[in-house]
């Protein structure tokens, strides 16, 4: 758990060029850490690839924070 | 200028008078090639022609998981996309009243759905490298209209404004999505043509002749490199000023 959220968070703070303080569970990459909805589509494109899961678009619409990316790769990942 | 060495492209309708001259120019230019198309023998005729950097990657654009298939194998084939031409097109000229259903949607179809699918399917790759060109062979008549020629027309104008829709939205992406709009063009189709009707048309050409397929090849050449950076959804016409738009 606290592997992915490590990594989900390294993603975020290269991604979107934000201090790593910032980025905490519950904050929302578009109200919090100044994403577009560009940028959400390829975060969602990152994770998938760092952890080698696919992410359907349904799903992808409902991971809007941090914590939702995790809480999704720890579900959906084999480990 | 416009050198294209290390770039690699996907031309669909590579067989054809316009789609193999836009080739031979990305070719020229440095470019790697993959060349597409429904009849595999042209388009093998054409890569032995071109020698090294060209592969040939058949599709048929009327059925959808073709057209799904082929980002992924012309990626396969050259290490990636950077350059998507949508030059592939079909015409089924009728009038209006009299036009089937299956008319409409052949057209549509094979002009601009395939257009939006391999669009899409080039989109990550190019999102990742931050640098992309999209380039979609539209025609005079989806601005000017052209009697008989509705679903055609409709396709080609459709093409213009799905391009403006993604040039907004991955422009800050490095990734830049435009048009070539041709006129009259001299290509195997257009030779058919009687002589009376060409002259008719060429009456209302100011440049006084049809263009030639190296003038459009040309267009896309520039739109594809790195020099047009700041052009994106954009139109260029090229038609010898038979409609100033």
């Amino acid at each position: 758990m606290s592997d992915i959220s490590d990594r989900v968070k390294k993603i975020v703070v290269e991604h979107l060029s934000v201090e790593e303080d910032k980025v905490t569970e519950s904050a929302s990459f578009i109200d919090d850490l100044g994403a577009d909805s560009l940028d959400t589509v390829e975060l969602v494109m990152a994770f998938e690839e760092e952890f080698g899961i696919e992410i359907p678009d349904d799903a992808a619409e409902t991971i809007q924070t941090v914590g939702d990316a995790v809480k999704f790769i720890t579900e959906n990942s084999e480990g | 200028m416009f050198d294209l060495t290390g770039k690699r492209a996907l031309i669909t309708g590579a067989s054809g008078g316009i789609g193999g001259e836009i080739a031979r120019v990305l070719h020229g230019q440095g470019a790697t090639v993959a060349l597409s198309g429904t009849r595999v023998e042209p388009l093998a005729e054409l890569a032995d022609s071109l020698g090294d950097r060209a592969h040939v990657t058949p599709c048929d654009l009327g059925d959808a998981a073709s057209v799904e298939a082929l980002p992924k194998t012309a990626a396969e084939a050259m290490g990636g996309i950077d350059i998507l031409v949508n030059n592939a097109g079909v015409t089924r000229d009728q009038l209006f009243m009299r036009m089937s259903d299956e008319d409409w949607d052949t057209v549509l179809r094979v002009n601009l759905t395939a257009a939006f699918r391999l669009s899409r399917g080039v989109m990550r790759g190019m999102m990742k490298a931050r640098w992309g060109r999209i380039v979609s062979v539209t025609s005079v008549v989806g601005v000017t209209g052209n009697p008989g020629q509705g679903n055609y027309a409709a396709s080609k104008a459709g093409l213009i404004g799905m391009s403006k829709s993604l040039a907004a939205e991955v422009a800050s992406r490095g990734i830049t999505v435009n048009c070539v709009a041709p006129g009259f063009i001299s290509t195997a189709m257009t030779d058919k043509l009687p002589d009376a009707q060409k002259e008719k048309l060429l009456g209302a050409i100011p440049a006084g002749r049809m263009g030639d397929a190296n003038e459009i090849a040309a267009s896309v050449a520039f739109l594809a490199s790195p020099e047009a950076s700041y052009v994106t959804g954009a139109t260029l016409h090229v038609n010898g000023g038979m409609a100033m738009i």
